[in-house]
């Protein structure tokens, strides 16, 4: 092939590369290595809806369902909203489901977004959001987030943002990979700030159920907010189903209609078995949803005492499975830290400069992990740690 | 309470400076609560799950269906009473349907619960009928799943 000129579109070369690629070939050598830097639950698919994966196999559901996923599951996940969040939505018009939550994002964007179009991003934030942003034709404008507010974003931070021409705000509480949550009352002010820009709210609530202090707001929940939100959800992170890749997004009819004529010409429809599996999961397993959320809020308490006990600043999470503690009194990057630590302890943890620039003096420690590792990985950090000097 | 409980029945080998680790709660206040929930025998007490196969024990239960005449103003329960008392007996619990009492029975040998039934469970007054079933394999135990699996892997690095 000749190299003169690049094959690859300009638009997609121009794409830094993921943050963590770098550091995933590293551990993938490591077959020792104790990995705190995972974004995906460590319990496998409750059965019943393993079970009934199987089943829909066996009776040999193997076809297409409709572009916007079958009847029952619309109807489960409208139901689902209502009755966890108070939201009601159509399951005809105003619910689509897709492959993912991932999925759901790139739809929304692609939905709405015209060429130069910009994006609100509160970072640190999962590191699709700008690729996808980009690819959708449209300009991420980063929107630092700041300890002092527990990550929360505030209205006078999309405002100093100052981004032109300005027509959605992409932000994901429980937050990957903070643990930030949003109050009642925080969400208040962005919708009101996201009501008086006129932007269209795409709500990534992946993490809804993985919430520790006393339950999760939807921003779509929020008076005002419903017509202008696109909420996201899905099923990996709550009933583990991260390989079945299915989510969901509801929203305002005219929004949903857009995305699900993307959906339709790109993926027809979620997978058929997956959707199958879902339907089960979401009508019967609160109980170990809840065991799940047990469990690892045990593991949060332990994972934020050790990284304070460590010396390491650690703000409290209050949702997904993350903690963010600051590594700055260690004066080495966030790069630096997670590199050292792995080469010279063994344990992987994200530097938080992957998830935008204001991560940058923090590393992200997943606690989807056992106790048992978790406790293994604590005490070779605070090893590192006591080393190079909190 | 219930969160203490989760986590012992889960792991009772938690130690109260453990408990309150992983519960976010001072130890003073943990140690007094598994101390009450010990003395009202909410907490009967702690054991290991042992799999006696794999330790090359030899242990057989029998399952035993024993259909019986209650008796009257008594009902089941003083049979019952007499039943329990046998060490050979593992468990034993009332039931609904085609029979009365569902006895566990844990021995050396078949033989062993066979002459356990045969001598002291069916001659005994009331006792109707007793049917013996013996256990094969025990796949899952009071929640454990006792047999070998394959870990399953996850890509060590993810967004």
């Amino acid at each position: 092939m000749t190299t003169s000129q690049s094959r690859v579109a300009r638009r997609v070369a121009g794409l830094a590369p993921s943050g963590i690629r770098k550091f995933f070939e590293l551990v993938e050598r490591m077959p020792d290595a104790i990995s705190l830097a995972i974004g995906e639950p460590d319990f496998t698919t409750p059965w019943r809806g393993r079970e009934s994966a199987i089943y829909s196999l066996e009776k040999g559901h193997t076809h297409y369902t409709p572009n916007r996923g079958t009847q029952e599951l619309r109807e489960a996940v409208a139901s689902y909203l209502e009755r966890r969040f108070g939201i009601s939505y159509h399951p005809d018009r105003e619910v689509l489901i897709t492959v993912g939550a991932a999925e759901a994002i790139d739809l929304a964007l692609r939905a709405i977004l015209d060429p130069g179009d910009a994006v609100l991003i509160p970072q640190p934030c999962f590191v699709s959001y700008p690729p996808c942003t980009v690819l959708a034709g449209g300009v991420p404008v980063p929107v630092p987030t700041r300890v002092e507010n527990d990550f929360r974003v505030q209205a006078a931070d999309l405002e100093a943002a100052r981004a032109d021409r300005p027509r959605a705000l992409l932000m994901c509480y429980p937050n990957n990979p903070t643990g930030a949550v949003m109050g009642r009352e925080d969400l208040e002010s962005v919708v009101r700030w996201a009501a008086e820009k006129d932007l269209v709210l795409i709500a990534d609530e992946i993490y809804a159920e993985l919430h520790y202090d006393g339950g999760h707001v939807s921003a779509a929940a929020i008076p005002g907010a419903r017509d202008r939100t696109i909420l996201i959800g899905g099923f990996s992170k709550a009933w583990a189903m991260t390989g079945w890749r299915l989510g969901f997004a509801a929203g305002p009819p005219d929004l949903i209609e857009a995305m699900a004529k993307v959906h339709a010409y790109t993926v027809m429809c979620a997978p058929t078995m997956a959707q199958e599996a879902a339907l089960d999961v979401l009508t019967g397993c609160d109980d170990e949803v809840a065991a799940m959320r047990r469990e690892y809020n045990q593991r949060r308490r332990i994972i934020v005492k050790r990284l304070r006990d460590m010396g390491l600043d650690c703000f409290e999470p209050r949702g997904a499975f993350y903690a963010f503690p600051s590594i700055a009194g260690t004066g080495l990057s966030s790069e630096e830290f997670a590199e050292r630590l792995l080469r010279e302890e063994k344990v992987a943890v994200v530097p938080g400069a992957a998830f935008g620039a204001c991560g940058e003096g923090f590393v992200r420690c997943s606690y989807a992990t056992s106790i048992a590792a978790l406790e293994e990985g604590m005490a070779r950090m605070a090893r590192f740690v006591g080393r190079v000097g909190g | 309470m219930e969160d203490i409980l989760f986590a012992l029945e889960e792991d009772g080998r938690l130690t109260t400076a453990q408990l309150a680790e992983r519960l976010g709660r001072p130890e003073k206040e943990i140690a007094e609560a598994v101390a009450k929930l010990e003395a009202d025998k909410v907490i009967r007490r702690y054991r290991a799950v042992i799999d006696w196969d794999k330790a090359g024990a030899e242990r057989v239960f029998g399952f035993i269906e024993v259909r019986i005449s209650p008796q009257r103003g008594r009902g089941f329960d003083s049979i019952a009473a007499r039943i329990m008392e046998f060490p050979e007996v593992h468990s034993l619990y009332l039931m609904s349907g085609t029979y009365d009492l569902m006895v566990v029975v844990q021995g050396k040998t078949m033989r062993e619960v066979a002459y356990f039934v045969a001598e002291r469970l069916a001659p005994m007054d009331n006792v109707l009928s007793t049917a013996t079933h013996f256990v094969l394999r025990r796949y899952k135990v009071d929640g454990d799943i006792m047999v070998e699996r394959t870990e399953n892997k996850r890509l060590p690095v993810t967004p």
